[in-house]
C-alpha cells in the first residue's frame, strides 16, 4: 500500500520509509510557530521545564498579531514578554509593530515555508501552509514549547479524505466558496483528526490565494491538514518569495484514502455560513434579505493583496450603505503599502472604509470592530461561533471578499453580480 | 488511577471560544481563565462547578482554536476529567500534553449523574444510572506523556 502525500512528508520527517495510519511517531521540525496568545503560555513551560535553549533560532517563528497594537495593558504585558524572550533567545524571525502581519499570511510572503516542510504552529489556522505542499498543522502551547527546545513533535499518523477537483471557478466565486462548500457538505467535524488531500485537474486553475484560503479553513473541518499537490503555480510562488529549495512529495498512485469526494469547480457557487457554525451554509437561492451592521474584509484566511483587488473592483467609485462599518484589514505590511501604490486604499477611503493597519483584530473578537448586542457581521474571517466577534448576542456571516465588497455597498447579503 | 464526580453536560460541537471567549485571552493566568469558563453559553457553570466534576460534551468537543487556555481554564475550575463521544484534534492533544483527562466515550450521560471513571481499565460507571461502559485506554506513547506528568518532562 502507498502513502499519502501527508504520509511520506511525516515519514520523512521521522527518519522512517514508511509510516501507516495511527502510528505514533516523533517527527523533526523544520518551523515552529507562536503569536501573541499562545507563546506566552509556551514561554513559561519553556522556563518552567528549565530548558536550556532553543532548537535553532533560525526555525522559530514569532509574530505579534492577535491583540497588535497592543489593545490594552494585559496585551502590552504578554507581547512585552514575547519580545524579551525573543530578544533573549535571539529569534531570527520575531514581527512586531510595524514589520507584522497576520501569521498565516506573513509567513509564506515572508519565504519561511516551502513545500515539503514540516511545521507546527501554535495557532490552529496553521494548516494554511497545505497550499505550498507542506505539512503544517496547528498544536497548543506546550507543544510550541517543546517543539522550541528539542525541534521535535509526536503525531499520530492521519489517514484522508481526497478531493477531487475538476473544472473551473466561475465568475465571482473564489476559494473561499469551495471551501465553506466542502464544509457545508462534510461538516465541521467531517475529516476530523484527517488529512484533506486536493488534487485532480481542477488543481492548476486555483490561484495560490485560492489554495492558501482554501487550506486555511482544513482545521474548520476538524481536519489535522490540508495540502496541495506541488505545480507550476506552488514553485513560482516559492521562487518568489524563498530561497529555500522546495521539496517535492507526491502521493503514490496506490495511497490509500478513506473516501474520494468529487467537486466540480464550475459548480460551486458563491456560499455563506450562517451563524453559529462554518457548515452552516447557504448559496443566494436560499436565503432573502439579510442585513448587516459590519463588513469586515481581512484575517489569514482572506486578507491577501488579491483578495482587496477582487473587492476594490466591486466597491470603486460608489459609497458604501448608510449606518454600516466596513473595515479594510491587509493582512500584512507588504500587502497595506501595496494597496496604497497601487491606489486601492484610496478607493477604499473614498467609498467610506476604514482602513487598518494589519492585525487579527475583530476575528476573533479581540479588538477594532468589537459587534455589540444583536448586531450582524459579514466577514471574510474563518469562525463563526457565539461571541467569535464580540458580544455574545452578536452574530457573525462568513463569505468571499466578493460578496463581503457588494453587500458593503448596500447593506445587506448581497450577490457580487446585483451591482 | 480512578475518579468518581457529578456530570456537568453540554451538547456537541462545544468549541474554544464558548469555552473561553478570546476577550479574555490578554492573560494567561489559570485563576482568571477559569472565573470566564463556559460563561458565553452557561452563566452559571462557574458558581456550580465542585472540585471533582466530570464535564460531559457531544462530538468534536473542543474545536476551534488552539489555544491551551481552554484545558487550563477548565482544569482550574475543579473539573477532573472530560468525557466526550469525541475530541476535536488540537484539544485533545492540549489535554495530554498539560495533563486534563480525557475519556472518549459514546453512551448517553445526563446531566448530574454520578460517574466513576477506571483510566487504566477502560470502565466508566453510571452510578445514577446503574450501567458500565468502557472506552479504549490510552496507547502507552500517550501514556508515558501522561506518566511523567505531560509533554515537557516526557522529552528530558
Ligand atoms: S486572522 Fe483570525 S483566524 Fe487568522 S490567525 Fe488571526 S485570529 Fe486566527
Amino acid at each position: 500500500m502507498g502513502m499519502t502525500m501527508t504520509q511520506k512528508i511525516l515519514a520523512s520527517h521521522a527518519g522512517k520509509d514508511k509510516v501507516v495510519v495511527g502510528e505514533l511517531i516523533m517527527a523533526n521540525l523544520d518551523l515552529v510557530l507562536g503569536n501573541d496568545v499562545t507563546s506566552p503560555v509556551a514561554i513559561k513551560e519553556f522556563e518552567k521545564a528549565g530548558c536550556k535553549g532553543v532548537f535553532d533560532c533560525e526555525k522559530i517563528a514569532l509574530v505579534m498579531d492577535h491583540f497588535t497594537p497592543n489593545k490594552d495593558i494585559k496585551a502590552a504585558e504578554q507581547t512585552k514578554l514575547v519580545r524579551e524572550f525573543a530578544g533573549k533567545r535571539n529569534i531570527k524571525h520575531y514581527y512586531d509593530v510595524g514589520e507584522m502581519g497576520v501569521e498565516h499570511a506573513l509567513l509564506p510572503e515572508k519565504g519561511l515555508v516551502v513545500s515539503g516542510d514540516l511545521v507546527i504552529g501554535a495557532d490552529s489556522h496553521t494548516c494554511t501552509y497545505g497550499a505550498l505542499g507542506a505539512f503544517s498543522t496547528g498544536v497548543g502551547s506546550t507543544d510550541m514549547a517543546a517543539g522550541m527546545s528539542y525541534g521535535k513533535a509526536w503525531f499520530k499518523v492521519p489517514s484522508a479524505i481526497r478531493f477531487n477537483l475538476t473544472g473551473k471557478l466561475s465568475k465571482w466565486v473564489s476559494g473561499k466558496d469551495v471551501i465553506l462548500h466542502i464544509i457545508g457538505m462534510i461538516g465541521v467535524d467531517g475529516a476530523l483528526y484527517k488529512s484533506m488531500e486536493f488534487s485532480g485537474e481542477g488543481v492548476s486553475s486555483l490561484s495560490i490565494d485560492d489554495r492558501f484560503t482554501i487550506c486555511n479553513m482544513a482545521i474548520e473541518a476538524g481536519a489535522k491538514n490540508g495540502i496541495f499537490p506541488v505545480d507550476k503555480v506552488t514553485l513560482e510562488y516559492i521562487k518568489n518569495h524563498s530561497k529555500r529549495a522546495p521539496v517535492i512529495f507526491n502521493a503514490d498512485d496506490d495511497a490509500e484514502y478513506e473516501k474520494t469526494i468529487d467537486i466540480d469547480l464550475s459548480k460551486v457557487e458563491s456560499t455563506i455560513a450562517f451563524p453559529h457554525l462554518p457548515s452552516n451554509t447557504k448559496t443566494f437561492s436560499e436565503f432573502s434579505e439579510i442585513k448587516i451592521d459590519q463588513v469586515v474584509i481581512g484575517s489569514c484566511t482572506n486578507g491577501r493583496y488579491s483578495d482587496f483587488e477582487k473587492a476594490a473592483k466591486i466597491i470603486k467609485g460608489k459609497k458604501v450603505a448608510k449606518g454600516i462599518r466596513v473595515l479594510i484589514i491587509p493582512a500584512t505590511q507588504k500587502i497595506f503599502l501595496q494597496m496604497a501604490e497601487k491606489g486601492l486604499t484610496k478607493i477604499f477611503v473614498d467609498a467610506g472604509c476604514a482602513v487598518s493597519t494589519p492585525t487579527c483584530g475583530p476575528c476573533l473578537g479581540g479588538h477594532m470592530g468589537i459587534l455589540a448586542k444583536g448586531e450582524r457581521s459579514l466577514a471574510t474571517t474563518n469562525r463563526n461561533f457565539v461571541g467569535r466577534m464580540g458580544h455574545p448576542e452578536s452574530e457573525v456571516y462568513l463569505c468571499s471578499p466578493e460578496v463581503a465588497a457588494a453587500s458593503a455597498l448596500t447593506g445587506y447579503i448581497t450577490h457580487p453580480s446585483k451591482i | 488511577m480512578k475518579i468518581t464526580g457529578k456530570a456537568i453536560k453540554y451538547g456537541d460541537n462545544v468549541d474554544t471560544d464558548v469555552i473561553i471567549p478570546a476577550r479574555y485571552l490578554n492573560t494567561s493566568d489559570p485563576k482568571e481563565l477559569a472565573s470566564h469558563c463556559m460563561e458565553d453559553i452557561d452563566k452559571t457553570f462557574v458558581s456550580r462547578v465542585k472540585k471533582g466534576d466530570i464535564m460531559v460534551g457531544g462530538f468534536n468537543f473542543g474545536c476551534g482554536s488552539s489555544r491551551e487556555h481552554a484545558p487550563i481554564a477548565i482544569k482550574e475550575s475543579g473539573i477532573s476529567c472530560v468525557v466526550a463521544k469525541s475530541f476535536a484534534r488540537i484539544f485533545y492533544r492540549n489535554a495530554i500534553n498539560t495533563g486534563l483527562a480525557i475519556v472518549e466515550f459514546d453512551q448517553e450521560i445526563e446531566e448530574g449523574d454520578e460517574l466513576e471513571i477506571d483510566f487504566d481499565g477502560g470502565i466508566l460507571i453510571n452510578k445514577t444510572k446503574g450501567t458500565k461502559g468502557i472506552f479504549p485506554p490510552f496507547p502507552d506513547f500517550l501514556k508515558n506523556i501522561i506518566e511523567k506528568g505531560g509533554l515537557m518532562p516526557s522529552l528530558k
